[in-house]
């Protein structure tokens, strides 16, 4: 649209207010006596010109208001129709096209808050139809005309974290046209991933899947990678972070970016004394079981139970990980019939890594025990077991469950598969887990048998704990630095779960990956190409353009105590060189926390002021 | 759409009202995001409600500060409704938690000024709720009809005593303590000690009662000076608490002696300027 030149509005020029009462056909003129309400309007202080349209959202409608505003020189505009939430841009944009600066409309709402919701009472309709109008205009009359602010955002991305989802956004970006500085704090690319033997569905090495991926990250000339580095600090708003990373052995590295994709990743939860776990001997987490799969370094077993649930839905951690049912399947069928090759033969391909990124390292006593193990598979003590076990039918599989979540249709399939491949799932109750327990030298499962109601055991040579993903140990300085919330279990948490899945509130920063919750590697790939593309709109556009509702320090009351600073949950109050508070207008959403909160009552909101929102209430308290 | 449901409110049986009822004057502050998108998604599906409820949009229940309730109480409304997200459901992420600080103090000093705290309403009304809102309005506008209208503008004592929770609440104390009370509980003071809620909220309390009565001794020696024995019985505080009282005012220069009545001090309030 076209905008009109415009006009200079005097903020001390003598309030012009034109009132434009909507009939809309009769859903408001079936229930309100539309006319007497704007002939009433006439009548208002301040009140130049008042009408009644069929449609003020037609076209003639809005001929009206540009005519009005020209004709009658109206510097104040009230349309008092439907809801602001659908057509206040409408009446605005109008606004502007006859030169009016946009923030001197005011809405009033007498449909959705009067004609449909009192349907069977005209009279009383009409009169709060009145007194709302009444209130819209002591508003409109305090209304200031206010500017825009344009930022201007840096080209320039910053992804926090070299796993799947970090290495995926920064490739993402960096394919865009965008420079991209990776910060990974680990020696090499990979994250969490690294641990893993082979990965569901495809089937394929973990390794080898990330390969082609951490190759084209290393050859992209717009990804500027630091390994062994961390985010020292952030400061600043969309478009503009200062940020400053920190690498071991090196002087920081000082940078300016546009926008920050979060995707720090999770850790296993460490079952310390739950179900024998550090206190009998092969009694390993889920991922501490991939890493001796992928080490091919597992014992020999003809007896293996899984335990699903161990920690999670209300144990340790509240929720449910979502992914080790579909984790504990993929290893169940890989143990009965790929066995043979996991035994601990010649390891040939890819690097055997030694750190495993959990809470806690491999305890002391599982490397204990590993090393026992080899030594007795090099005849060190004893002999050596005989390892030539055949395929399936030599080997039990039993998945303890409280109930199998093999969501979607491919892992649905996997669960299928399983129960075809004689992996046995027996199901527990909360209140009824299974023990895990020593008989002699025997590592034991008994358990509860929900279908038999009898106590049953069998022995086992090793237990795999599912444990739920947790967050990552610095996410809480991590929030804090960002100026980014936390949800209750910890992890990170999105601006809105369906509407704004991979922002996060605060503009120009996203999260993606199982920074935010437990994720497979699909999923937290899909993610970061989201928080990608996220990132890509205000750096493609180049600027940000801040709506002017914003929150305003006045500098002789301001005392500069940084409570605002406190409050404020998009971190867009600062103390400026003076020591007083000063609000960043770009990264100011105007919920007006700061200004409700300011001790010294020097923070008012544009466009919502005390006086604004006093007049307004009053109007209707005044004695007719 | 789905056939609109119609909740009648008012029996046809039951008379009109008649000339000169009480029709209760309510202002609900609403938040753009949750509470007037419920009360918009109200009217979308025709719940009918009385007409008592005059809608003011803010953008999140946190704007609304001590000082607008009660000044807009001081000005004779009967009641306030105010409207925000559920918590942890807020736009603004926090706004709501803070909200919820404050009108724990509103409701102090609305039963430390003699106002009936049942006339402040918080209710949390997210977008899809728009027949709990129509239930919310109905309540509580039968809530107000019982209580009868607001008597400020008959009732010079109890003005005063509104006046006097309305400048207590915009005290530097009060609105520093409860705009921190929530970073001390969360996270803590600057040595990261957290506090407790109840240990944090007898605090408030305690200042709040102080910085009411210090307002209402303000304001009730602003046009006339009074001595101590005079203002504890008009307030029903015991005079060595005014006594305190004053001798902080008077250190504040808020507060000065006027004439001895006798062998008695009067003290009158210090007027600055423009201000007041």
């Amino acid at each position: 649209m076209t905008m009109a030149e415009t006009k200079k509005t005097d903020p001390n020029e003598k309030p012009r207010i034109g009132v434009y009462v909507c009939h809309c056909g009769s859903n408001i003129g079936g229930f309100v006596d539309v006319p007497s309400v704007a002939e009433y309007a006439k009548t208002l202080p301040d009140v130049v010109y008042a009408t009644d349209n069929l449609y003020t959202c037609a076209e003639d409608g809005l001929t009206s208001i540009r005519e009005g505003i020209r004709k009658h020189n109206l510097n104040r505009v009230v349309v008092a129709s439907c809801t602001p939430r659908t057509h206040a841009p409408l009446f605005q944009t109008t606004c502007e096209s006859a030169g009016l600066n946009k923030y001197l409309f005011t809405f009033v709402n007498i449909r959705e808050h009067c004609s449909w919701v009192h349907m069977k009472e005209k009279e009383k309709a009409t009169l709060k139809a009145r007194d709302l109008i009444k209130m819209g205009v002591a508003r409109a009359r305090l209304l200031m005309p206010q500017e825009e602010e344009k930022v201007d955002v840096e080209p320039t991305g910053l992804v926090i974290g070299g796993g799947v989802s970090g290495m995926t956004a920064a490739l993402s970006l960096a394919d865009m046209g965008f420079p991209v500085h990776l910060v990974e704090k680990e020696g090499e690319l990979g994250g969490f991933v690294r641990n893993l033997n082979n990965l569901y569905v495809t089937e394929k090495s973990a390794t080898e899947t990330i390969k082609p991926l951490i190759e084209k990250v290393k050859a992209s000339k717009n990804v500027k990678l630091h390994l062994n580095s961390q985010v020292k600090s952030v400061e600043g708003f969309i478009g503009n972070y200062d940020v400053v990373m920190a690498s071991k052995g090196a002087e920081d590295i000082k940078t300016k970016v546009g926008t920050i994709v979060v995707a720090t990743g999770a850790l296993e939860f460490v079952p310390e004394g739950l179900y024998g776990y550090n206190q009998y001997p092969n009694i390993v987490t889920l991922t501490e079981f991939e890493i001796l799969c992928k080490k091919k370094s597992l014992p020999s077993l003809k007896n293996v139970a899984f335990i699903q649930c161990v920690g999670s839905r209300g144990q340790k951690v509240s929720y449910c990980s979502r992914i080790c049912c579909n984790v504990a399947i993929k290893n169940a069928i890989n143990i009965v019939d790929n066995y043979e090759n996991m035994l601990g033969l010649a390891e040939k391909n890819g690097t055997i890594i030694d750190t495993v990124p959990v809470e806690k390292k491999v305890p002391d006593e599982i490397l204990e025990r590993r090393r026992r193990r080899r030594g007795r598979e090099r005849g060190e003590e004893g002999e050596a077991e005989e390892v030539k076990l055949g395929p399936s039918e030599k080997i039990e599989v039993t998945v303890f469950n409280r109930d199998v979540m093999a969501y979607g249709v491919e892992h649905e399939l996997t669960y299928n598969k399983a129960r075809e491949h004689r992996v046995k799932f027996v199901r527990y109750t909360p209140e009824n887990p299974p023990k895990v327990f020593m008989e002699g030298n025997q590592l034991m499962v008994s358990y509860f048998h929900e279908t038999l109601k009898l106590d049953r055991s069998m022995p086992v040579d090793m237990v795999v704990l599912s444990t739920p993903m947790v967050p990552q140990l610095d996410t809480r300085e991590m929030s804090q630095m960002l100026k980014v919330p936390q949800g209750q279990d910890g992890w990170f948490l999105e601006a809105h779960v369906k509407l704004r899945p991979v922002d996060f509130a605060t503009d120009g920063i996203y999260v993606c990956g199982t920074c935010k919750g437990p994720a497979d590697i699909t999923e937290a790939a899909t993610q970061a190409a989201a928080a990608a593309s996220r990132a890509a709109i205000p750096m493609a556009k180049g600027y940000v353009q801040a709506e002017a509702l914003t929150s305003v320090v006045d500098d002789i009351k301001c005392s500069g105590c940084g409570t605002c600073i406190q409050v404020c949950p998009y971190g867009a109050m600062r103390k400026n060189d003076k020591g007083l508070a000063e609000t960043i207008v770009a990264a100011c959403k105007g919920c007006g926390c700061c200004g409700a909160t300011c001790p010294e009552m020097a923070i008012t909101m544009t466009n919502y002021t005390d006086a604004q929102l006093l007049a307004e209430a009053k109007a209707t308290l005044e004695e007719v | 759409m789905a056939e609109p449901q119609h909740t009648i409110h008012e029996k046809k049986d039951e008379p009109r009202a008649a000339a000169g009822e009480f029709e209760p004057k309510i202002i609900g502050f609403l938040c753009n995001w949750c509470s007037y998108a419920g009360a918009d998604l109200c009217g979308v599906s025709r719940y009918q409600y009385p007409t008592n409820v005059r809608p003011v949009r803010v953008m999140c229940s946190t704007r609304i500060s001590p000082h607008l309730v009660l000044d807009i109480f001081k000005a004779g409304a009967d009641g306030i409704l105010l409207g925000g997200c559920h918590l942890n459901d807020c736009h603004y992420i926090s706004g709501n938690f803070y909200t919820e600080k404050r009108v724990r103090l509103m409701l102090k000093l609305l039963e430390d000024a003699g106002v009936d705290p049942k006339r402040l309403r918080l209710e949390w009304v997210s977008a899809s709720e728009g027949e709990k809102f129509s239930k919310v309005v109905t309540e509580f506008t039968e809530t107000i009809r019982n209580l009868g209208p607001n008597q400020v503008k008959k009732d010079a004592a109890l003005r005063s005593k509104i006046a006097a929770a309305d400048e207590a609440s915009d005290t530097f104390r009060l609105r520093a303590l409860v705009g921190k009370e929530l970073g001390l509980e969360k996270t803590g003071n600057v040595y990261g000690n957290k506090l407790e809620q109840t240990e944090l909220e007898k605090l408030i309390d305690i200042a709040t009662k102080e910085e009411f009565e210090r307002s209402l001794i303000l304001e009730l020696s602003k046009d006339k000076a009074r001595s101590v024995k005079e203002l504890g019985k008009i307030m029903e505080v015991p005079t060595d608490r005014v006594l305190r009282h004053i001798v902080v005012l008077r250190q504040k220069n808020m507060l000065s002696m006027d004439h001895p009545e006798g062998f008695t001090p009067t003290y009158k309030t210090i007027i600055i300027g423009g201000e007041q």
